[in-house]
């Protein structure tokens, strides 16, 4: 028996369970929070920071995916100011590598899109940083352009933590940050890789996508094997 | 390398005689060997007066290796400890001036006082410093050493050992301050069997050498304060967390916890009780993002070094997530000082809720660069002027930079301020690990703010979006305004994107990126204003392109 | 009262936006009902006349001709749109920035050409270093996303603007 805490997300009266976070409940009761590196069925990493809510009597934003439920906590999901910062976060997403929607197989299947014009974001203020970056095709079936890469890491949680091949990893820091088939080997030479393709399924952009698509062709029907590899886990006592 | 003459290798203890004596020198040279008189050729200082006083006949003197003697702008240093008299700049083919001073040494010789920068400070963290080899346990005891740890064995408890350290006010110097005896005692009762005390040694600010200086000069005190730590929270095992980039202090630690588990302070039954306790030295790569200390963590976990967010705290889930108490090498170096004297020595000390004394390193435009211990609430007149000697040059002050990237500069107005932790978030900077950068009327503030944000962008790990491309889109702006191609609205801009990146950023260091522009613009608005509007540097550090080119 | 004076202009960009504008089929009647088309690479007008109320700019700035036109285009007009992906983000234009001007040309006119390679430098106006969106270089008033912007987001803007309200663009997105 898990102990039930209630509290409010935007003055919405809210009940979960001990050990929920507050973008789990919210997501139960309907309240939309955008984020783009959280996916249920791999771990969190609070890294995107478009789930950030004001909790009150905190100073500080907590990202809704990190944060545990406690009991009476009053948390505001949406206001002026956190969309203010949600765009932002978005824009800066967008000009820090080269996205091009228009000729993405992506376009019109994508969650960085689709943050976009659900936050109202209608053009940058900010610079396009427009790095030089790689795209690695070695892959018999499957792509990667850096290029449109926003260092979710979907691809290197689910790779390790559903799929067990952990082929996926990250190296670098800064902008230099890439992520990286077994220790920075072309995707095509990996020795781990079960060519599974989770990593394109959860791609929240055209970062990664199967090779053959054309533009705009490049449409994950969302499968829902991920919360199913979760319980068949548990279930095994994994 | 050609082998020396047995007579003339440097040790303690060692007189320069054919024969070991162990009676007291009559006379002893001290030769700073910490790195930064090690750079300047110390260590051949030491060989040659050894082998200079052994010509001269010299059998009753004592050429004794010693850490940091803290006036490091004068490196490297030798001190004829009887009187005190000290030799700036030696080098080594000219050390016949310090062997006629051994010479002259009397036995009624007294420590005549070395001037305001040495009679101003007041040393607690680093009163081993210059005084002792750091290489040498029985010199560590000799001054008092595991003294505290012994006590702590046989006369106190975990509780007792914690609340002396509560009511000593220490508090974190590290940077943030948060008080010491809290964070022990959260640990100590956070559930669990296993719990790790972590040295953070990873000091990594521009400008900062505390730490090293310490762990060169007095690497015991550290593995004492750390032993103290774990018996006060129940831990067992013990980590230094020192950045690869600091060869000797790595080095000295090694030799320090060999010899400390050779002499059973380290290891099982320490001190002949059944207290176990050890420690492992775990090496940064560089990264500065793991002094933040759940990227820390990971990076002892043998993980990619990048920081989580917080809570749960590494008091409760920390390394392996079993609780774990981070404190930095200052922090632990004052622990058995406060023990030895008492709590309320130590109280006694400073201002306010800022208790004690703190390290400094001194550099930039001052003329005494070097490191320092003074009590907290001691006005940054009298570290810059009396302590530091003034500004280089005698040229005109402007501003000091304390808390490395997350800190702030501030201006000369300022100059009478007390400086504790309190006073110093106040006037919109930081404590930080204690870096203090003087600046004179050649720096641009402007570019300072955009060095300081250059290292930011440089350091982000990349984990979380508003730091990783935010830290970069704020260097953007600033080298915009530096080369007076900004206009207002970048202001405007820089103003809202590090308001929005100090809220927003995962970690300390992205959320701290910020605060040099903050601060900058809080006092050197005119500066910034003088780029943009009239398109002139004041300093004349920036290159601006002329206004008729651009049109 | 004379009718709002309304203009279209065209820089880098594929003309895919002026497509979608002709999209909005017998609403684009209405539109010319209460308003007048100006200057427009739909029509014949050869100068972009003073006092334009409202202006659609389509593409991106690469070139110094679309720099110069766009100054001009700016202190012409009132309400300046811009109009579809590459004036708003620089788009597909923009995908040679990261490459730079001097490799770019080369590999267009240079290497991959068998006859007589050579940069053209006469007639054609220069590239600027970067492709950019139109509100890097002058100020923008209302922006339209969207590649191409849809012929019903661009009719509910413009029917906005020529009653004076404030243009409701909810719906517009990168891309598509």
């Amino acid at each position: 028996m898990s102990t039930v805490f209630t509290f409010r997300i935007d003055g919405k009266d809210v009940a979960g369970s001990e050990g929920q976070t507050v973008m789990e409940v919210a997501e139960e009761n309907g309240i939309d929070i955008p984020a783009l590196c959280h996916l249920e069925g791999i771990h969190d990493r609070g890294a995107c920071r478009l789930c950030m809510v004001e909790i009150a009597g905190s100073p500080k934003l907590a990202a809704a995916c990190m944060t545990k439920i406690t009991e009476g906590m009053d948390v505001t999901a949406h206001s002026e100011l956190l969309l203010e910062y949600r765009r932002t976060v978005t824009e800066m997403m967008f000009v820090e590598r080269n996205h091009v929607c228009a000729v993405c197989v992506a376009n019109n299947h994508c969650e960085l899109q689709d943050t976009a014009e659900e936050l109202g974001l209608t053009h940058f203020d900010l610079p396009r940083i427009s790095p030089k970056v790689d795209i690695d095709a070695s892959h018999r079936l499957f792509a990667i352009d850096h290029n449109r890469c926003i260092l979710c890491l979907r691809c290197v949680r689910v790779c390790d933590e559903i799929e067990g091949a952990h082929t996926w990893d990250i190296m670098h820091r800064g902008l230099e940050t890439r992520v990286q088939t077994d220790m920075g080997i072309p995707w095509g030479e990996s020795t781990t890789c079960t060519s599974c393709g989770k990593c394109v399924q959860v791609c929240p952009t055209g970062a990664l996508f199967e090779k053959g698509r054309a533009v705009a062709r490049g449409s994950k029907t969302r499968r829902p094997f991920l919360p199913w590899m979760k319980v068949v886990a548990e279930e095994r006592g994994l | 390398m050609s082998e020396m003459p047995a007579a003339a290798r440097p040790t303690r203890r060692r007189v320069i005689t054919e024969e070991i004596n162990d009676e007291a020198p009559r006379a002893s040279a001290y030769v700073c060997e910490a790195a930064s008189c090690m750079s300047a050729q110390a260590h051949d200082i030491t060989l040659r007066l050894g082998e200079r006083a052994a010509e001269a006949g010299l059998t009753d003197v004592m050429i004794k290796r010693v850490g940091c003697l803290g006036l490091c702008a004068a490196g490297p240093l030798v001190e004829i400890a009887e009187t005190g008299q000290l030799f700036g700049h030696v080098k080594p083919d000219e050390v016949e001036g310090i062997v006629k001073a051994l010479k002259k040494v009397k036995p009624t010789d007294t420590r005549q006082p070395q001037g305001p920068f040495f009679e101003k400070q007041l040393r607690v963290a680093t009163e081993n410093m210059g005084r002792i080899d750091p290489e040498d346990l029985d010199d560590y005891i000799e001054r008092g050493g595991y003294e505290a740890l012994k006590r702590v064995l046989s006369e106190m408890t975990s509780t007792t050992v914690r609340d002396e350290i509560t009511r000593s006010g220490l508090r974190g110097r590290g940077g943030a301050g948060f008080p010491t005896g809290l964070k022990w005692t959260t640990v100590a009762k956070a559930q669990g069997t296993q719990k790790y005390v972590i040295c953070n040694a990873d000091e990594g600010d521009p400008g900062a050498f505390m730490d090293r200086s310490v762990l060169e000069s007095d690497p015991f005190r550290i593995l004492e304060g750390m032993a103290i730590a774990a018996f006060a929270v129940h831990a067992t095992e013990g980590y230094i967390y020192c950045r690869a980039e600091y060869p000797l202090a790595v080095a000295r630690l090694r030799t320090a916890i060999r010899l400390a588990q050779r002499a059973g302070y380290l290891g099982a039954g320490i001190a002949e009780t059944s207290f176990n306790f050890d420690v492992q030295i775990r090496l940064g790569a560089g990264a500065f993002v793991c002094g933040e200390e759940t990227a820390l963590i990971a990076s002892v976990e043998g993980r990619r070094g990048t920081p989580r967010p917080r809570p749960p705290y590494p008091a409760v889930q920390g390394l392996w997530d079993c609780p774990t108490l981070i404190n930095n090498v200052e922090t632990l170096a004052s622990v058995p000082t406060i023990l030895r004297k008492g709590p309320e020595w130590y109280a006694g000390i400073g201002v306010g809720k800022s208790k004690g004394t703190k390290v400094f390193a001194l550099a930039g435009r001052i003329v005494n660069t070097g490191l320092v211990e003074v009590p907290m609430g001691m006005t940054l007149r009298e570290i810059v002027y009396d302590i530091g000697g003034g500004i280089v040059d005698g040229r005109p002050f402007k501003a000091v930079q304390t808390g490395g990237p997350s800190g702030g500069c501030i201006p000369a107005e300022f100059l009478d301020m007390s400086v504790s932790y309190e006073s110093l978030i106040e006037l919109g900077s930081f404590m930080g690990s204690g870096g203090l950068i003087v600046m004179d009327d050649t720096s641009c503030m402007v570019d300072v703010a955009k060095y300081f944000q250059d290292f930011c962008r440089d350091e982000s790990c990349g984990k979380c979006v508003p730091c990783r491309v935010g830290t970069t889109q704020l260097y953007m702006l600033l080298d915009l305004i530096t080369r007076g191609e900004a206009t207002m609205e970048d202001l405007a801009q820089l103003e809202r994107l590090a308001g929005i990146i100090q809220r927003t950023a995962l970690c300390g260091l992205g959320q701290g990126a910020p605060n040099p522009i903050f601060s900058t613009l809080r006092y050197f608005r005119d500066e910034y204003l003088a780029h943009i509007v009239d398109r002139v540097c004041p300093a004349g550090v920036c290159t601006i392109t002329p206004a008729e080119v651009m049109a | 009262m004379s009718k709002p004076r309304v203009a279209t202009v065209w820089l880098d960009g594929c003309s895919g936006c002026h497509m979608s504008l002709i999209d909005m089929d017998e609403r684009i009647l209405d539109i010319f009902e209460r308003a007048d088309l100006v200057y427009s690479p739909l029509v014949d007008f050869k100068d972009y006349p003073e006092d334009v109320d409202v202006c659609l700019v389509e593409g991106a700035v690469s070139s110094e001709e679309d720099l110069h036109k766009i100054k001009m285009v700016r202190e012409r007009t009132k309400t300046l749109v811009s109009f579809g992906d590459c004036a708003v983000t620089s788009n597909v234009p923009g995908m040679r920035n990261p490459i730079g001007v001097a490799p770019l040309l080369d590999r267009a006119y240079r290497e991959n050409v068998t006859l007589n390679p050579q940069i053209p430098s006469e007639i054609v106006p220069k590239l600027l270093p970067a492709s950019t969106p139109v509100h890097r270089v002058v100020k923008v008033d209302v922006f339209l996303p969207g590649c191409p912007p849809s012929a019903d987001l661009i009719y509910t803007m413009l029917d906005d603007l020529l009653a004076g309200r404030v243009p409701d663009v909810a719906g517009s997105r990168f891309g598509r």
